[in-house]
């Protein structure tokens, strides 16, 4: 496990979205309204879509491709498709904005 | 304990193979190792689908039914890319060309079928295939890139397939048919010629009574010679003359084989252990060449396999249905009139619509519809029942009651058995259909769909879901409301007006206020409510571009590998050479793949990387060609009286003044315009959202055309003499449309829906207009250009790029 500066909470637009490469994983960032950061591998478990590309509507992001909808919390792929994507933990440091990814 | 498994090889990874396996799957999970070896390099996918990846309207990863993750959730050894070349039958082993030995204790045979070659000289050619799998639609696909005239051999129902994507394709296309008319199998000679008519009007070309001899060229294909001598030029040869049940293999495996590979009722054949089903297996003297049957037989063989009791398989009656956008063909059953049938005519010229009713002793046997094929799943499951029709022939012919199936009578459905397929693109039967509604809760034809996938396809089948869903659901169902989408239950105009009405100004806000059901809306209700929004306070309102699609939000249209492309503006298709050079060196710059021009004349720079379109825009320093949005597209013109000899009017000007005036205008749905400098119209005005034609004196305008999935030409709205009468009425029209319409609903829709007259009216008065015209004009006013904006803000910027390299603490 490491830990990353990956940035600050300015680079995430909020309802929107961020991508970074960390070895050979894309990962997608996300804001959402609440204000909470998350990230999730960026591949949807359907066809690969890339889903820091899709709309994010509350905390779920539904891929671009097909439509399939994510819980950005879990992973868990909402019904009626099933599946999964790896999240990861994000952690901000409100005194400074700072953003850390542990992987 | 561990259970010991027996083994089960399926030898062909089509559709009728993992069909019968996913039936096996849910009633006996865990009673089979299972291997499925297939020859071609792909997983499991739906071939009838091809068509519509030729066609455009759909992309090869769509249409991969079980993806390698099913394969690998089940445990299923799958060998792609491996051809059995010989089963040994004493030793229960099958061998396959890459070196694989595997062992069964039930072996099923599904290799489908061969495409059946013409036995002329020349079809080792280059450039002569047959329209089967998937290599076959890239071939196609390459071909059409460098090469224009194609030939398909054979005008039924598959060769015409292939030549409408052809067509879409950007080829020349010419049907060879041996018969005097196309789809004989099918059709009569009457609705046979009315389709011709409707796929010349596509740009079909036709040879028919043709007898193809021979292939001529040299490596690769250059022609086609007949028999009476004469001979047409090509550059592709699409053979669709049939296909042939593949049995090599069952043959040199001492199966009884006969035109296909023998089975019994429960799809056994001649020796113990080994099975057939689908395109290569012949039953009771019938070899199928359609996706139900074949679906049916899956299910009797995994019932037999499972151990369940099964009545068995006593064939099927089969309907087809030529899936080419714009023309509704539709035939099932014993549609040829035969001594001891009567056949009911309906034809009507004007309409384009044709039906026929086979008849025979008081039972319906066989349908052709042409036109309107509305009551084909109806009828189908009429003939299918055999139930005696005695006085009602003329109802079913000229249309059945549209409540007939939802009445208490319309038992129907009722006594269907549950595991009839009901969607037959899916194969969602009736049983898990009614499963949907009994136990899952569905009370809405979207819901089913979302749940089944049942009518998500053709949709061919949504009347018999709609019946089941008031047969199992009642009152339930009919209480339902559907609102724009899931969020809520209300409708556009409802919305429009709470708006107005309590004056709301953000999406966030018009969600809270009217009770929205979800936290944060759905990539449906999202946009819409952001065009409203827009459309009714331009000045207040601040775009949400968190609330629009990937493509408005990089202002790029996103292709299927990921990668974006880059159209500039040229107003009314005029450019420069200096233009032109600007826009070559940055395609070579940034190393552009693929270059082409747009349906609407633009240049396309094609495969640009998400990171490089700030810096390309920048480059090229040219406005937008919004290209991508729910927006003014492009203005087509052609060269009028600047150049061509019979002009009578300036359509370049006009375009050009057009495509500036309405630039960046935001909309429903994406809106295009043309201009033609005379009547000949050649530049297709009479199939855009808003066309302008040229005449003697004076311009017409015409609204409300289409060339897209259903192609619909315009209706004339007026006739106006001087050219800013032209652009007062094109203002009004489009302002009108931006008011009215749904989102995502183009002019073509709406005016279907609305009606020309209620347009015509609503612009009628001067007043009117002139208010249109001001409002228009508002808007327009306000807009700026986004590459220009993007460039120039490092905010918005950062959204092309990836976060640069993390450092680790
Ligand atoms: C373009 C097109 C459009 C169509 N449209 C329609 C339609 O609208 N409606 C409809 O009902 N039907 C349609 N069909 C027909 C339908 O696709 C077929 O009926 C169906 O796919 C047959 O299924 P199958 O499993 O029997 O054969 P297939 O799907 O052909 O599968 C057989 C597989 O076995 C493999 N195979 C063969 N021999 C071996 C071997 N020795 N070792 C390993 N693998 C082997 C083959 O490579 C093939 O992948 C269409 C077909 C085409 C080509
Ligand atoms: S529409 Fe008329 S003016 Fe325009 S190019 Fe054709 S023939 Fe010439
Ligand atoms: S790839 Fe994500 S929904 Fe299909």
């Amino acid at each position: 496990m490491t830990k990353l500066l990956i940035g600050n909470l300015n680079d995430v637009d909020i309802k929107g979205s961020r991508k970074l490469r960390v070895g050979d994983t894309e990962i997608a960032l996300f804001r959402l309204s609440s204000g909470e950061v998350l990230a999730v591998e960026n591949r949807c478990p359907h066809k690969g879509g890339l889903l820091s590309e899709g709309m994010v509507c509350g905390s779920k992001v539904h891929c671009p491709l097909h439509d399939w909808r994510i819980e950005l919390h879990t992973g868990e792929v909402q019904a009626p498709d099933t599946g999964h994507v790896t999240t990861y933990e994000v952690e901000v440091d409100h005194a400074t904005g700072s953003l850390y990814l542990t992987i | 304990m561990t259970v010991k498994r027996k083994k089960l090889i399926v030898v062909g990874n089509g559709m009728a193979g993992v069909r019968a396996i996913e039936h096996l799957l849910k009633l006996a999970p865990e009673a089979y190792e299972i291997t499925i070896i297939g020859a071609e390099p792909y997983p499991n996918y739906n071939r009838i689908m091809l068509s519509s990846v030729l066609a455009g309207g759909a992309s090869l990863d769509e249409i991969i039914i079980n993806d390698l993750e099913w394969y690998r959730s089940f445990n299923i050894t799958l060998y792609t890319g491996h051809t059995v070349t010989s089963i040994d039958t004493a030793a229960r082993t099958v061998y396959t060309d890459k070196g694989v030995t595997a062992v069964y204790d039930e072996l099923i045979l599904a290799t489908g079928s061969n495409p059946f070659m013409l036995p002329i000289p020349g079809t080792e050619k280059e450039g002569v295939i047959a329209f089967r799998d998937i290599k076959d639609t890239q071939i196609m696909q390459d071909v059409s890139q460098k090469y224009s005239k194609a030939l398909v051999i054979g005008g039924g129902l598959l060769g015409l397939e292939a030549a409408r994507g052809l067509l879409h394709l950007g080829m020349d296309v010419s049907v060879v048919h041996i018969h005097e008319y196309i789809m004989e199998r099918q059709l009569d000679e009457a609705a046979s010629r009315m389709l011709r008519g409707e796929l010349e009007a596509q740009g079909m070309k036709f040879l028919l009574k043709k007898q193809s001899e021979a292939i001529l060229g040299k490596k690769r294909v250059k022609g086609l010679l007949f028999a009476d001598g004469e001979m047409a030029e090509a550059d592709l040869i699409v053979m669709a003359v049939g296909i042939k049940p593949n049995v090599m293999l069952a043959r040199s495996s001492g199966i009884e084989v006969n035109r296909g590979i023998v089975v019994n009722d429960y799809m056994e054949t001649s020796l113990p252990g080994i099975y057939a089903v689908g395109e290569c297996a012949e039953h009771r003297g019938i070899a199928y060449g359609l996706v139900a049957p074949l679906y049916e037989q899956g299910a009797v063989l995994a019932k037999r396999l499972a151990g369940a009791p099964t009545e068995g398989y006593a064939g099927s009656v089969t309907s087809t249905k030529l899936k080419v956008s714009g023309v509704d063909v539709f035939s099932a059953g014993q549609y040829n009139e035969q001594p001891g049938t009567k056949a009911l005519r309906f034809q009507d010229e004007t309409e384009g619509i044709y039906k026929k009713l086979v008849i025979q002793e008081d039972k319906l046997i066989g349908a052709v519809l042409f036109g309107d094929t509305n009551d084909g799943a109806q009828l189908f499951s009429m003939i299918k029942k055999g139930e005696n029709i005695k006085g009602r022939e003329k109802e079913l012919l000229l249309g059945l009651e549209a409540d007939a199936l939802a009445s208490p009578k319309g038992n129907r459905l009722e006594g269907m058995p549950d595991d009839e397929i009901i969607c037959g693109c899916n194969g969602v039967t009736k049983g898990t259909i009614a499963e949907a509604i009994t136990a899952g809760g569905c009370t809405s034809v979207g819901q089913i769909k979302a749940c089944t996938k049942a009518s998500a396809s053709c949709g061919g089948c949504k009347p018999l879901v709609e019946g089941l869903l008031q047969l199992y659901a009642g009152e339930a169902a009919v209480t339902v409301k559907e609102g724009i989408c899931g969020c809520t239950t209300l409708g556009r105009d409802e919305i429009v007006a709470e708006i107005k009405r309590m004056k709301l100004t953000t999406v966030k806000e018009v969600m809270h206020v009217l009770s929205w059901n979800t936290e944060e809306g759905c990539p449906k209700c999202r946009p819409s409510l952001n065009y409203y929004l827009g459309m009714l306070w331009p000045e207040e309102y601040v775009d949400e571009n968190e609330s629009r699609y990937t493509n408005e939000r990089y202002h790029a249209n996103i292709q299927k590998d990921g990668t974006y492309s880059v159209v500039p503006r040229i107003y009314g298709g005029v450019t420069s050479p200096a233009e032109l050079i600007k826009i070559a060196e940055v395609a070579v710059k940034y190393d552009v793949p693929l270059v082409k021009f747009t349906g609407g004349q633009r240049l396309d720079l094609l495969g640009v990387k998400k990171e490089d379109l700030p810096k390309m825009w920048e480059e090229l320093d040219m406005p937008s060609g919004h290209a991508y949005g729910k927006t003014l597209r492009t203005v087509k013109t052609c060269v009028g009286s600047t150049f061509c000899r019979f002009g009578t009017q300036d359509a370049l000007g006009m375009g050009i003044r057009l495509e500036k005036a309405f630039e960046r205008l935001n909309a429903p749905g994406k809106v295009k315009l043309a201009v033609s400098g005379c009547p000949r119209n050649c530049a297709e005005a009479t199939i855009k959202d808003f066309g302008v034609v040229a005449i003697d004196g004076g311009w017409e305008l015409h609204v409300g055309g289409n060339g897209g999935v259903h192609v619909r030409a315009t209706d004339l709205l007026c006739v106006v003499k001087t050219d800013d009468e032209v652009l007062e009425w094109a203002s009004a029209f489009l302002q009108y449309y931006r008011e009215q319409a749904g989102w995502n609903e183009r002019t073509a829709q709406w005016i279907e829906r609305v009606g020309l007259d209620s347009i015509k009216q609503a612009l009628e008065s001067p007043e009117e207009r002139a208010a249109l015209v001001e409002r228009i004009q508002k808007t327009l006013s306000l807009t700026t250009d986004p590459w220009k904006q993007i460039v120039n803000t490092p905010e918005l910027r950062k959204n092309f790029e990836a976060i640069s390299l993390p450092e680790t603490v």
